[in-house]
């Protein structure tokens, strides 16, 4: 049975439904990201299950007992805030006890803990610091630290790692997969930040207006969007929208501006998404991903476009290019940055990708 | 280059504490030196420090006011410091609650709630403790309503005793407790309080645990605005207490205006002085830890 399980779920708050009818479950020893924009209702979920709202129908099982009724303080889940939220009244050691104290620990038993947790997040020798006398980075492991240490079934974490600068966020994103593979529990974690929740996360839940858009492991989420959003929002994306006709090679997408109509996969997931008609006449949208384009001078066999480099942004290893067809179509492609010598602003080239890197998504 | 800025900072820097020098410290001075004096049938009515005499330099410095008043009025003060001290525990028994649901209340409902608090300031002071008079006196507004519901078969005695004048300072200076916690509570952070729920921490531990020691600065500043001025209170004993209600205000106006005895009154203000010297800086020991 899963740890978590979401019925229906909804919230609203006046005239909007921040959570709308949401029914995920999370399994036992997962590091579940829900992801989606601000004001998606990814927060109110995660308020929802800690038990600081309650919902307007659905229900919400944790271990397989329901949790209406059921006050936050009761909940077998701990929180990790998003603004850390340390008592600024007691020092570290202090906050990460807070939570056995109420359990009715004793003493040595909670000591040995709160040195425990200390050891894990390496804040050992902070255990008489009072929270403003830490740096962004310390509070964060003090606030792991707290959360993890009334050892919860479920922990949630709301955007864990948005307050840390860029260098500090990666490297703690490691960490805190490390922690939770080591620990074996079961995490939540919610974020706005796709490239977090790729790289930490072994399911996602992609949300959108209080919706579940999407829910699967990184890769199938980032290579098989079942949506404009998810395609959109996961990443960057070349997104053709057109009708569909049939080809002698099979059906193809006629796109307002382009002379040639664009080749479709010839597969395509049935199980992601059903309401795709790739019938003649049928209106349907196309993504590709920036690293499928390739780019070259010379006109390549098969299908390929023709367009201009309107401007090239270098960032090291890798160049997104952002080119402009005849017709005025802009395309993005990411390459790698020793791939792309003498390209220069100006230049013609020819843009291809093989059928099957592009996604069909319904309209 | 800093010249002319130099100066000017320097002079409004210098402004406040020119103010505090002539208008607090000065006077305090003269009062501390009066107290120290003789009493005279002259104008003013105390005889010099020090002056020139037929038998050269003379003094009049004296610790007599200080004797008589350790002799005849430590009444005055236990009754001071205790009306003060009851007042400022009443205060902040109701001031808490009342100061936490106004911080809790949705955004229109604060306003409101938090301009209620501030209406009494728009009635003089004097009035409002009239109007008690006409409240509390045996034919008044509470004693007719009781008598005619038939609670009661003769009038209570409300007025010109020990509650009334307790009655008068929490309602007088219930507001200055109010406003302090007030704005301790709404800096109080809200996911402190659900982080401290989220540990598994029920409403009353939540309170007593996160709430209360964070609202700490709140309490104390509230409850100096409240005992500091509670302990001088002239008018609130004068017009609702019996005869024998004796405060320190009270025998400091006798002094002064009936007795004409202004030494005698300067050593009553100087010991009055010097015990509420001591909360505040207690206080101030305390809010400096909380803010640390």
């Amino acid at each position: 049975m899963a740890l978590l399980e979401i019925t229906a779920a909804s919230k609203r708050f006046a005239a909007t439904a921040a959570v709308d009818r949401v029914s995920l479950s999370v399994e036992r020893g997962e590091l579940f990201a829900l992801l989606g924009p601000s004001g998606c209702g990814k927060t109110t979920l995660l308020r929802l299950i800690a038990g600081f709202e309650t919902p307007d129908s659905g229900q919400i099982l944790i271990d397989g007992v329901a949790m209406n009724g059921v006050p936050p303080y009761a909940r077998p889940v701990n929180m990790m805030f998003q603004s850390y939220a340390l008592f600024p009244h007691l020092d570290v050691a202090g906050n990460i006890a807070f939570g056995l104290k109420q359990e009715g620990m004793e003493r040595r038993r909670r000591d040995a803990r709160v040195a425990e947790m200390l050891a894990l997040v390496q804040m050992a020798d902070f255990a008489r610091r009072r929270p403003h006398e830490l740096s962004g980075g310390q509070k964060q492991r003090v606030a792991l630290a707290r959360a993890l240490a009334k050892m919860p079934k479920l922990l949630l974490l709301d955007e864990p790692l948005a307050a840390l600068d860029r260098k500090l966020r990666e490297e703690t994103r490691l960490e805190l997969r490390g922690i939770q593979e080591r620990l074996g529990t079961t995490f939540l974690v919610v974020t706005h930040d796709q490239e977090e929740a790729l790289g930490m996360a072994s399911r996602i839940a992609v949300m959108n207006r209080g919706h579940l858009a999407q829910i699967g492991p990184p890769a199938e989420i980032y290579e098989r969007p079942n949506s404009r959003f998810v395609a959109d929002f996961v990443g960057a994306v070349n997104l053709f929208d057109g009708e569909v006709v049939a080809g002698s090679d099979g059906p193809r997408l006629v796109v307002a501006g382009l002379a040639q109509p664009i080749p479709l996969p010839h597969r395509i997931d049935r199980q992601i998404d059903r309401q795709i008609d790739l019938a003649a006449g049928g209106r349907i949208a196309l993504a590709l991903r920036p690293e499928k384009l390739r780019l070259s001078t010379r006109q390549p066999d098969g299908f390929a476009l023709a367009a201009t480099i309107a401007s090239i942004g270098y960032q090291g290893g890798r160049s997104t290019i952002h080119l402009a067809t005849a017709s005025g179509l802009a395309l993005r492609a990411d390459v790698p940055s020793a791939t792309a010598p003498g390209l220069g602003r100006g230049a013609a080239v020819w843009a291809s990708w093989a059928p099957g890197d592009a996604v069909v998504l319904p309209e | 280059m800093s010249g002319i800025g130099g100066w000017l900072r320097r002079g409004l820097i210098g402004l406040p504490f020119l103010w505090l020098a002539v208008f607090f410290l000065l006077p305090l001075a003269i009062v501390a030196a009066i107290s120290l004096t003789e009493s005279a049938d002259t104008i003013p009515p105390f005889r010099p420090l020090f002056g020139m005499a037929a038998a050269g330099l003379q003094s009049h410095l004296t610790l007599a006011n200080y004797r008589e008043l350790a002799e005849g009025c430590l009444g005055a003060y236990a009754n001071s410091l205790g009306n003060a001290a009851l007042a400022t525990l009443l205060c902040l028994a109701i001031g808490y609650p009342f100061a936490f649901a106004i911080a809790r209340a949705p955004g229109l409902w604060r306003h409101l709630l938090l301009f209620m608090v501030m209406l009494p300031f728009w009635t003089s002071f004097l009035i409002r403790v009239y109007a008690w008079i006409a409240l509390l006196q045996p034919s008044g507004l509470v004693n007719r309503l009781l008598l005619d519901a038939g609670i009661i078969a003769a009038p209570l005695p409300l007025l010109y005793n020990a509650f009334s004048v307790e009655l008068g300072l929490v309602y007088s200076y219930l507001p200055f407790m109010i406003l302090p916690l007030y704005g301790s509570l709404m800096r109080l952070e809200e996911s402190l309080v659900e982080a401290a729920a989220d540990l598994g921490a029920p409403p009353w531990r939540v309170f007593v645990g996160v709430i209360l020691p964070l609202t700490l600065p709140g309490i104390a500043a509230g409850m100096l605005l409240v005992f500091i001025p509670a302990v001088g209170e002239f008018v609130i004993p004068d017009l609702l207490g019996g005869p024998n209600t004796l405060m320190v205000g009270k025998l400091l106006w006798q002094e002064f205006f009936d007795n004409v005895d202004w030494p005698a009154a300067s050593a009553i203000a100087m010991a009055l002085v010097a015990i509420v010297t001591l909360p505040l800086l207690v206080a101030q020991r305390l809010l400096a830890r909380a803010a640390a």
